[in-house]
């Protein structure tokens, strides 16, 4: 029991970062319909950003995050209307091939360029602690956690309450419709995936504090991240928040219960559980 | 028409090839290109037949490799025994995941995620028990000998990937003469319309998956018996999934050569890219994605399509 709370507490905390990172995905898929198997990548890429951000600039993750968020839309922006779209002919399974190709692509030169070695930051308040009663936690996971909530709300605003995402929305609804009443589909297209890229970019500067990078985390996140996405209903943003956070704790229980490495199985079961028992998620499955 | 006289000639010059040269070199490169185009003709089968794209091949060729080399190492069984129950390991499971995957009609993105995610529950699996070697690994020891499936003359092991690829190139031109292969491409095509003629889409996708498992898994075993060693890592991890499925893509999907194509350009590529660069990990796959992308532009019907065209105009 002593270890049970805290394990859930932690559990929640990298939940938040979960979501944080499906959210974007989410986005994606339900505007695009495809999923983004480069998605892990660009988080890998984001979290390579903050380090040398902190290494080279001296700036703390937390101050270079609005610079990462303006960043990594444009990268998502381009990127989807210079390459995915260029290359794919707009056919669906060719979008999904060649997401694939992206993310090989950004790997191996991250593998290049870095090597495999493991690097982590140093920051000042990476051991102070929050005291809440029933667990203590981290202060950099008690922030990440909150700004987590609240880019999910931002997020969740802006989708809901703004022209963009009104034009959003009626692109994931009806693309040739949407056209026709004089939406630029390519550009709301890309548009959607530079938002869910700079997601990506959030989670990053987040993670960077109490994580590690390499070239290879992206892929261990991609996908937790389809998980959490399968999970609570492809396209559902409040699918894709308690889905994360659902997550989080899973994998905490099942490491706590079943050892480090098989822990993770407990993460694959229950997405080849969820895609087979309820394909459509916890939240069914519409944008906003 | 004129990509398969091209085909059956460029099988026909490879199979000449140790004749030709003594080069280790040359014999290794060759042989390694037919390995992954007979792993790529097994994702040909059901991605480019069946429409049917999986992201998680490695799961079958990873059994194939592993139930060989488990079965010869922990329970005594003979080399060949081994192969072959290795290989219907392989095509059951695969029949497994069909039933139950195409039973709750998962398909496109969803297809490609659960394969991914079967190989890497696979991946784990195998690296966490001592049964399955854990972090070493599983391997066979050297005893050269016909008996054990073991060659000293690397030609004994070209020749018998080279019969395997053209029985891999006879299926899919199977296939393509067949019922049940036009049942399948009946499927790719338009499931709806398939299922309203009378097909039934899960039987058939279920036992082109099953095929396309076997055949996967024989190339898990043959590099089993050439290298007496797989791991984990390479047996399951994605960047055998993901060779799996460039072959066919780049040589021509659902053409009975284009995964032969691609295998051997990808190949050439990789090689040049290892010289160029000295052996820097990770480029040749850099080179991979690029060339992936590239394709999907200009030619996304692969070499073959290429081939076609020409044909055509």
């Amino acid at each position: 029991m002593s270890l049970l709370l805290p394990s859930i507490v932690n559990g929640l905390t990298t939940g938040a970062i979960y979501a944080l990172v499906a959210l974007g995905l989410t986005l994606i898929y339900g505007v695009l319909h495809i999923i983004n198997f480069a998605h892990g990548s660009l988080l890998m890429l984001a979290l390579y950003a903050a380090f040398f951000a902190k290494t080279l600039l001296g700036l703390d993750p937390y101050a270079a995050l609005p610079l990462l968020l303006l960043g990594f839309f444009a990268l998502g922006y381009a990127l989807q209307r210079w390459v995915i779209d260029w290359a794919s002919h707009g056919r669906d399974q060719n979008i999904l091939l060649v997401t694939l190709g992206l993310a090989l692509v950004i790997d191996n030169l991250a593998l290049f360029f870095w090597t495999s070695t493991t690097r982590t930051i140093d920051v000042p308040y990476a051991f102070e602690v929050v005291d809440l009663g029933v667990a203590l936690v981290p202060l950099p996971r008690a922030i990440a956690f909150v700004a987590a909530l609240v880019l999910a709300g931002l997020l969740w605003a802006l989708v809901g309450w703004t022209d963009l995402g009104k034009a959003i929305r009626a692109v994931a609804r009806e693309k040739e419709g949407a056209r026709l009443v004089g939406i630029r589909v390519e550009h709301i297209y890309a548009m959607s995936f530079g938002i869910g890229t700079a997601c990506v970019a959030a989670a990053a500067c987040l993670l960077l504090p109490t994580f590690y990078v390499t070239p290879q985390v992206g892929y261990a996140f991609v996908l937790v991240a389809f998980t959490t996405v399968v999970l609570g209903g492809m396209g559902s943003f409040l699918g894709a928040l308690v889905g994360g956070l659902l997550l989080g704790v899973v994998e905490a229980l099942c490491g706590l219960f079943l050892g480090e490495s098989l822990g993770q199985i407990g993460i694959f079961a229950l997405f080849i559980l969820v895609l087979l028992l309820r394909p459509t998620g916890l939240f069914g499955a519409r944008l906003a | 028409m004129r990509h398969r006289v091209f085909g059956a000639a460029l099988l026909a010059a490879l199979g000449v090839v140790p004749l030709v040269t003594s080069s280790e070199f040359w014999l290794t490169f060759f042989l390694m290109a037919l390995l992954f185009a007979l792993l790529g003709q097994s994702w040909n089968v059901l991605g480019g037949y069946g429409g049917q794209f999986s992201f998680g091949h490695a799961l079958f060729f990873g059994l194939g490799a592993y139930a060989t080399g488990i079965l010869q190492v922990r329970h005594g069984v003979p080399a060949w025994p081994a192969a072959i129950a290795a290989v219907a390991i392989a095509a059951a499971v695969g029949a497994a995941v069909g039933a139950l995957v195409f039973r709750y009609r998962l398909r496109g993105s969803y297809f490609a995620l659960v394969t991914l995610a079967f190989a890497e529950v696979a991946r784990i699996l195998a690296a966490s028990f001592d049964y399955t070697g854990s972090g070493f690994g599983i391997l066979i020891a050297l005893a050269p000998g016909a008996g054990n499936f073991q060659f000293a003359d690397r030609r004994v092991f070209y020749w018998l990937a080279w019969a395997l690829v053209c029985l891999g190139c006879l299926v899919a031109l199977w296939l393509e003469r067949s019922r049940f292969g036009a049942r399948l491409i009946a499927i790719r095509e338009n499931e709806a319309a398939a299922q309203a003629l009378g097909i039934d889409p899960l039987r058939t996708k279920t036992l082109a998956l099953a095929l396309s498992g076997g055949i996967a898994g024989v190339a898990g075993v043959l590099y089993m018996q050439i290298f007496l060693f797989a791991d984990s890592h390479i047996a399951f991890g994605p960047t055998m999934s993901v060779e799996a499925l460039l072959a066919p893509i780049i040589g021509g999907l659902g053409t009975a050569f284009g995964p032969l194509l691609g295998a051997i350009l990808l190949h050439a590529l990789g090689e040049v890219a290892r010289h160029a660069t000295g052996g820097a990990p990770g480029l040749s796959l850099v080179l991979y994605g690029v060339l992936l992308i590239v394709m999907l532009r200009f030619l996304p019907d692969g070499i073959a399509g290429l081939a076609r065209r020409r044909a055509r105009g």
